[in-house]
C-alpha cells in the first residue's frame, strides 16, 4: 500500500500521538508505583490511625485483657524522640540509614515472628518520610507478620501531639 | 498506716504519670512574644547568639538531612540572605540531625552562606516542640516571634511576610 503525502504526514502525527501518549503512561506509572523505600509504597490495610493507636493504648488491659499492647517503636530522628514519643515507644533508629537499620533489627531481631509491631516516624509529610518505608520492608524481610505503621499524615507534632494523645518526653 | 501508705502510693503513681505523659506546649504559643535566647556554635565553630541578631529581621529554619522539603527551601532561603540581606535580613539554620557530619556536608553541598548551627531537644522543646520539619520562625527586628511556618510551606507566602517585616522600622 502506497501512501500520498498527506497519508504520510497522517503516520507520523499518528506515531508521534503513540510516543506521547506511552510518555505520559510510563510517568503516571511511576506515580502510581512508589518506589519500596518510599512511605507510600505502604499498604493502606496495614496503616493505622492515630485515633486508633491511641484507643489502644489506652483500653485499660483488666476491661479488655485480650486485646494485646504493641510493641511500639519509633524509627526516625533521636532528636526528636527526645523531644515527645508514645508512652511506651522505643527508640529504634532511623530506617533510611543503615546504622539505624541495625539498632532496629538488633531490636527485633530475639522477637517471635508473630510479635505486634508498631513503626511510626513522623519526621515530615508521610509521602515525604524516609525512615518508614525501609523500616517496615526490614521487618517484612524479617519475617514479621503483624507490623502496623502509624500513619501521621502531616508529622508527629501536628498529628499526635496537637490532638492532645499522651506523649513522654527523654531517651 | 496501710491506709496511709496506699495513699502515699497513689499519690506518687499519679505523680509520675502526670510526669511522663503529659503534652508538648501549644504550636503556636510563641506567636507575638520574645523568641527564646539562644547561644550554640556553628558548624564553622563560631558563636551564634540570636540575641545578637536584634536590630535583623530573622528566619529561624529548623531542618534536617533526611527532610526533603527542607532541601528544597534551603538553597531559596540562601538566595534571599543574598538579595535582602543588606536591608537587615539573616537566616539562621539548626539541624535537627543526629549527626553533625552528616548537616556539615549537606552544607556544602548546598553552598549555604547563612550561619548554621546543631539542635537538639532542649532547644527544640524551648521553640514549642520542634517535632516535624521543616519549621521555621519569623523574628521581627525586635526578637518577636511575628510567624510560624510547619511542613511544606508557601515561600511566597513567606517571602511577602518577611518583606513587611523588613519595611517596619
Amino acid at each position: 500500500m502506497r501512501l500520498d503525502r498527506s497519508g504520510r504526514a497522517g503516520v507520523v502525527a499518528a506515531l508521534i500521538l503513540v510516543c506521547v501518549a506511552a510518555g505520559r503512561m510510563r510517568a503516571a506509572g511511576q506515580w502510581a508505583a512508589p518506589p519500596s523505600s518510599s512511605a507510600s509504597s505502604i499498604p493502606a490495610s496495614v496503616l493505622l490511625q492515630p485515633e486508633e493507636l491511641n484507643h489502644l493504648l489506652q483500653t485499660p488491659a483488666a476491661e479488655k485483657p485480650l486485646i494485646e499492647k504493641p510493641l511500639i517503636l519509633q524509627v526516625g530522628s533521636h532528636v526528636l524522640f527526645t523531644q515527645a514519643h508514645i508512652p511506651r515507644a522505643e527508640y529504634a533508629g532511623p530506617g533510611s540509614q543503615d546504622a539505624g537499620a541495625q539498632i532496629l533489627r538488633n531490636r527485633v531481631g530475639p522477637l517471635p515472628r508473630k510479635t505486634f509491631i508498631v513503626l511510626y516516624c513522623g519526621c515530615c509529610p508521610w509521602g515525604r518520610c524516609p525512615n518508614v518505608g525501609p523500616a517496615y520492608k526490614l521487618l517484612l524481610d524479617m519475617g514479621f507478620t503483624r507490623v502496623k505503621v502509624l500513619y501521621l499524615a502531616d508529622n508527629f507534632g501536628a498529628d499526635w501531639v496537637n490532638k492532645g494523645f499522651p506523649v513522654e518526653s527523654g531517651h | 498506716m496501710a491506709i496511709c501508705r496506699a495513699l502515699l502510693v497513689a499519690f506518687l503513681a499519679a505523680s509520675v504519670a502526670l510526669a511522663t505523659a503529659q503534652s508538648a506546649p501549644p504550636a503556636q504559643n510563641l506567636l507575638n512574644k520574645q523568641a527564646p535566647n539562644f547561644t550554640r556554635q556553628d558548624l564553622h565553630g563560631h558563636a551564634l547568639r540570636l540575641a545578637a541578631f536584634r536590630g535583623k529581621v530573622v528566619l529561624l529554619n529548623f531542618w534536617a538531612t533526611w527532610c526533603a522539603p527542607c532541601q528544597v527551601e534551603m538553597p531559596i532561603f540562601s538566595a534571599w540572605q543574598r538579595q535582602y540581606g543588606p536591608q537587615g535580613f539573616a537566616i539562621i539554620g539548626i539541624s535537627m540531625d543526629d549527626d553533625a557530619a552528616a548537616a556539615r556536608q549537606l552544607v556544602q553541598r548546598l553552598k549555604l552562606d547563612y550561619p548554621v548551627a546543631m539542635g537538639d531537644a532542649r532547644l527544640g522543646m524551648r521553640y514549642g516542640g520542634v517535632l516535624g520539619l521543616p519549621l521555621s520562625f519569623l523574628i521581627d527586628r525586635n526578637g518577636v516571634v511575628r510567624a510560624r511556618f510547619q511542613g511544606e510551606s508557601d515561600v511566597k507566602v513567606m517571602e511577602n511576610q518577611m518583606r513587611e517585616l523588613l519595611a517596619e522600622h
